[in-house]
């Protein structure tokens, strides 16, 4: 792997794209359907190195497919259930790549997982949440993440025709883990039995068609010859029983952002964003600006500002920024957050925004829009810390950010910094493990969080401690160095070890579907892809395709 | 020893009788074959005496044995070659190990796709010709294509039997998917793309023998090779009998071009069409169509399993002992790769990936020396025309070459130009129209041949041409 890192500098990933620029999917809507065909087009990898055969994916594929189900939400209301499916014959989806896979960095591939696992779950959370459902219709074989992508639908249906299949290769001929949540949702979403799944997963050619419904590993099973109809028929169902949403849509135009690089900084400047990564210092500031103007005042109104309203222009912008971060500055380990604005203003928006929320789906998809980015901060390998500082407006659902840093520093002094909180602390924008940041961090004292609830004045660097909300309050005397030797020293830490520390803390109390996800794929997962049996000279996943067989250290850890 | 039949109802040369598992599995398994056979067998003849060949044993003479039967009652039978003692394995990472008795569990997976898409193959074929009995050029044919038929079918036996002795439940409910599974059928085809391909009259079915089943040949040849050694000496029992399918094929094309060679002669324009017989053009076209259909049966130019089913052993080349080296590590094959727009690109693969080209490349060889001595019939008629094996570029469904496009030269065309002139290449509607309807009713009567076909040189076993082959009960 050393070797493939440097040999292939890994291209600046841009996470743009729009329907008429797909390459690999096509994306059409008939009334309450959609259909989300792959096509992969095999000559036109992610980077050069690799073709992307039998439909198998790599960032650029899934940065399509991200799109796609980001503009089902925003752009077709109408749309009730999309049906996802293969436009190549009797082959579904062959999941990623296998030689990208073998010729990433470690950290690109980690950070390749972690995307496509957001777009799944932002998929699956569309049919819970959005009144768009997603179901599977594998119209050929659906292998290792083609499988898992077809998990994370509402339902999964299998040509039954004697070869399409559904499986796990990845154990049996790769030596390493299905990557997407596969192995998670086989036993907790679809409760499929330990055993069967035990033996699904040692299984390379998979199961196909009476035993994968025996075995619950798909919904239901068709012929070739009726398998559209019969698809279709049970889209429609699914869509009638969803209520409709007053259309139209909002368009999605691409996120405009002006970039600069020069001497040893990158910025990226957005309208309500910018970031300043000090490559030396290996450390981003990233500075959000609140609103600086009042809330559409009427649901007309904000169906008409669509996404110039405040919150969903700075939420996208934000998502923007932390993709760029996490593909295109790996080596930057600490995020320091900042915000400009008045905090009453930032109070106001949100109150708008949730009130409309109750009664209108395209509010309500900006609040689940804002939640997912914020979970995307958090479940970004980096440290974060939040400085509060004079002319900031860490309120509501800007405090969030100041709630997922792992620590924070507000400065205490005349005429300093005031945070507040709203409703957007208090339930709509839930972090992975199902609770309210404050509910995570007032795990011990649950009660704090609902006098929390009572609290409507903006509060000082002093009420703010009192109350648990922030971590240090320096005065203006000490502020300077405490957080400069705070930086340096984080700055300074085991990048990995902070990684996984950091990890551990972010997300205490329960576990959920999600919070197990993401805690196996970077704990055994990723785990596994560093182990020389996957990746050593002789490893499985490195010897894949390769004339020689792979050799095993046996000795079980 | 092992020669020996031991049982009536199942023949076999492996102690049946005493393994009561396989016994009871079979027995189970044979009335299911035989309402497969009456359903999907040769149409309209089960109840005719047919003039078979029927192993009685693996010697020499015993293998061949020639009487009526009636087709249901043919003895399908399980004969392995005699197990050659300390046997080891003969190329790849495990080169000069013992061979296996048993299925080793890391190999049981790939061992049963080997051998359940091989298996597949047999019963498909006689799907595919089940209906060509009722339109046969004469009862000699008629009975060749029998014989073909019953030996697929105890090709499918022999495979059946591996997955019953050496799988499990797993074997068995495979063994039930290959008499489940129908030629052409969009809803449950069969496993290789040549099998679902319908052959629907007596030209495609010689070629059919000639080319798809010289697959078969190759593939067993390779499978022959294996460290398994059960599947080693099924398959090699197996080649005995591929041999007559492929004498079918070769004559059958011999004896049309032999009869369109003449009909050409009689007419003053040389149109063989307008004597009611196949012109050479349009058999070309069914060489360049069934030669490419079976040329994607070897699999990928580039494969992953070709190289792992080499290294563990699994499949080996065709006459392994033939090569100098048989760890295949060190040399690569350069292969004409499919690059930008039109072009074709040298790419060096490893040998062992490339394996399933090395088949390829013996089978195009093979291939080539029946279409020479075709070429010597049209010579010694004094025809300037010769057919040609089309470029392997040509037709290809699988492997690096499909999606793109290739005149039979191999040339890179535009799909456009594919378009325009594929009918030039294969057989168009009207070329399947026109053979089809030289061949509206059957010849059952000894000694008689349909107007398109020359008679065979001499007949079956030494009996005369117009011998009785089959008698027809109806």
């Amino acid at each position: 792997m050393a070797a493939s890192d440097k040999d292939t500098p890994a291209p600046i990933v841009r996470f743009d794209t729009e329907p008429s620029r797909y390459r690999h999917w096509q994306l059409t809507t008939e009334g309450p359907l959609a259909r989300l065909a792959m096509k992969v087009d095999d000559a036109a990898p992610f980077r050069p190195g690799y073709a992307l055969k039998l439909n198998s994916y790599d960032l650029g594929v899934d940065i399509e497919l991200a799109d796609a189900v980001t503009r089902l939400r925003f752009e077709h209301p109408e749309v009730r259930c999309v049906v996802v499916t293969s436009a190549v014959p009797s082959c579904f989806c062959a999941g990623a790549n296998i030689y990208m896979l073998g010729s990433s960095s470690h950290d690109f591939k980690v950070n390749f997982c972690k995307f496509t696992n957001e777009t799944r779950l932002a998929l699956e959370e569309a049919g819970d949440r959005s009144g768009q459902r997603y179901v599977a219709a594998l119209n050929g074989v659906a292998s290792g993440g083609g499988y898992e992508l077809a998990l994370a639908c509402h339902a999964i249906y299998l040509q039954d025709d004697g070869s399409s299949a559904v499986s796990f290769p990845e154990t049996p001929l790769l030596a390493v883990l299905p990557g997407t949540g596969g192995l998670t949702r086989l036993v907790d979403k679809r409760k499929v039995r330990r055993d069967l799944a035990d033996v699904f997963s040692t299984l390379a050619e998979g199961v196909r068609g009476k035993r994968a419904k025996d075995w619950g590993l798909v919904d239901e099973v068709f012929p070739k010859s009726r398998f559209d109809d019969e698809v279709k028929k049970r889209a429609l169902a699914l869509a009638e029983a969803l209520p409709g949403k007053e259309g139209p849509g909002v368009k999605l135009p691409p996120v405009a952002v002006e970039r600069r690089d020069e001497g040893g900084k990158s910025s990226a400047e957005y309208r309500h964003v910018s970031v300043v990564v000090d490559r030396h210092k290996r450390v981003a500031e990233l500075t959000l600006r609140g609103p600086s103007d009042e809330p559409a005042p009427s649901p007309a109104a904000f169906r008409e500002r669509g996404v110039d309203n405040w919150a969903f222009a700075l939420f996208r912008e934000l998502d923007a920024a932390l993709l760029d971060l996490r593909f295109n500055f790996p080596e930057v380990g600490l995020i320091v957050v900042r915000t400009v604005g008045d905090p009453e203003r930032v109070r106001a928006h949100d109150r708008a925004l949730l009130a409309l929320a109750e009664t209108d789906w395209l509010a309500r998809e900006v609040v689940l829009h804002m939640a997912r980015v914020l979970k995307r901060f958090e479940l970004s390998a980096r440290s974060i810390f939040a400085t509060l500082e004079p002319g900031s407006c860490f309120a509501g659902s800007l405090f969030e950010v100041a709630l997922l840093a792992d620590r924070s520093y507000m400065l205490d002094a005349e005429g300093g910094p005031r945070i507040g909180l709203s409703p957007a602390n208090f339930g709509p924008l839930r972090m992975a493990n199902g609770l309210t940041r404050l509910e995570t961090r007032f795990l011990a004292t649950p009660a704090r969080v609902a006098a929390l609830a009572g609290e409507t004045e903006l509060l000082d660097a002093a009420g703010a401690a009192e109350r648990g909300l922030v971590t240090f309050t320096p005065d203006d005397i000490d502020w300077e160095d405490d957080v400069r030797i705070a930086i340096e020293e984080r700055a300074s830490l085991s990048p990995d070890a902070l990684t996984g520390m950091e990890a551990n803390l972010r997300f205490a109390g329960p576990e959920t579907m999600e919070t197990k996800i993401f805690a196996r794929l970077s704990a055994w997962q990723n785990w596994i892809f560093q182990r020389p049996n996957a990746t050593g000279p002789r490893g499985a996943l490195t010897m894949y395709g390769r004339p020689e067989r792979p050799e095993f250290d046996w000795r079980r850890t | 020893m092992s020669a020996v039949i031991n049982s009536e109802k199942i023949p076999n040369n492996v102690d049946l009788a005493s393994d009561r598992k396989l016994g009871r599995a079979l027995e189970a398994w044979q009335p299911r074959f035989l309402d497969w056979w009456r359903e999907m067998g040769p149409e309209g003849f089960q109840e005719d005496l047919v003039y078979l060949r029927t192993a009685v044993s693996v010697d020499t003479d015993g293998w061949a044995h020639f009487d009526y039967t009636k087709m249901p009652d043919y003895r399908w039978g399980i004969f392995l070659t005699d197990r050659v003692s300390d046997r080891r394995i003969g190329f790849g990472d495990l080169m000069g190990e013992p061979v296996w008795q048993t299925v080793p569990g890391e190999h049981r997976n790939a061992l049963r796709r080997l051998i359940v898409t091989q298996g597949d193959t047999e019963p498909a074929s006689v799907e595919q010709q089940r209906r060509l009995g009722l339109v046969c050029p004469s009862a000699y044919d008629l009975r060749n294509l029998f014989q073909v038929n019953v030996e697929e079918g105890r090709h499918l036996w022999a495979m059946v039997y591996l997955l019953h002795a050496h799988f499990g439940k797993d074997g068995r409910e495979e063994a039930e998917g290959l008499l489940e599974r129908r030629s052409g059928n969009s809803d449950k085809p069969r496993i290789l793309g040549a099998f679902n391909e319908p052959c629907n009259h007596w030209l495609s079915f010689y070629m059919f023998t000639y080319f798809t089943d010289r697959d078969g040949k190759y593939q067993l040849l390779a499978l022959s090779e294996s460290g398994f050694d059960p599947l080693a000496r099924t398959t090699k029992f197996m080649l005995t009998e591929e041999a007559h399918h492929m004498f079918v094929g070769e004559t059958g094309v011999g004896r049309i071009l032999e009869r369109t060679c003449e009909l050409m002669r009689k007419n003053p324009s040389e149109d063989a069409r307008a004597e009611g017989g196949i012109d050479l053009p349009t058999i070309q076209k069914y060489v360049n169509l069934w030669y490419s259909v079976s040329l994607d049966l070897f699999g990928g130019e580039i494969s992953s399993n070709a190289a792992s089913y080499f290294a563990a052993g699994l499949k080996g080349r065709a006459h392994e002992d033939r090569y100098p080296d048989h760890m295949a590590l060190e040399q690569s094959l350069t292969l004409d790769v499919p690059g930008q727009g039109l072009e074709l690109v040298k790419q060096d693969v490893a040998l062992r990936n490339a394996m399933n080209e090395v088949l390829r490349g013996e089978y195009v060889e093979d291939s080539q020396r029946g279409l020479d001595r075709w070429n010597k019939i049209l010579e010694k008629a004094g025809q300037s025309f010769r057919l040609r094996l089309p470029s392997t570029r040509f037709h290809r469904a699988g492997g690096i070459y499909a999606g793109h496009h290739f005149d039979p030269e191999g040339r890179p065309v535009t799909r456009e130009e594919w378009e325009r002139r594929s009918g030039e290449w294969l057989p168009t509607e009207a070329d399947e129209a026109f053979v089809r309807s030289l061949m509206q009713t059957p010849i059952y009567e000894p000694g008689k041949m349909a107007h398109w076909i020359a008679p065979p040189a001499k007949g079956i076993k030494g009996m005369p041409i117009d011998f009785e082959y089959v008698k027809r009960q109806a």
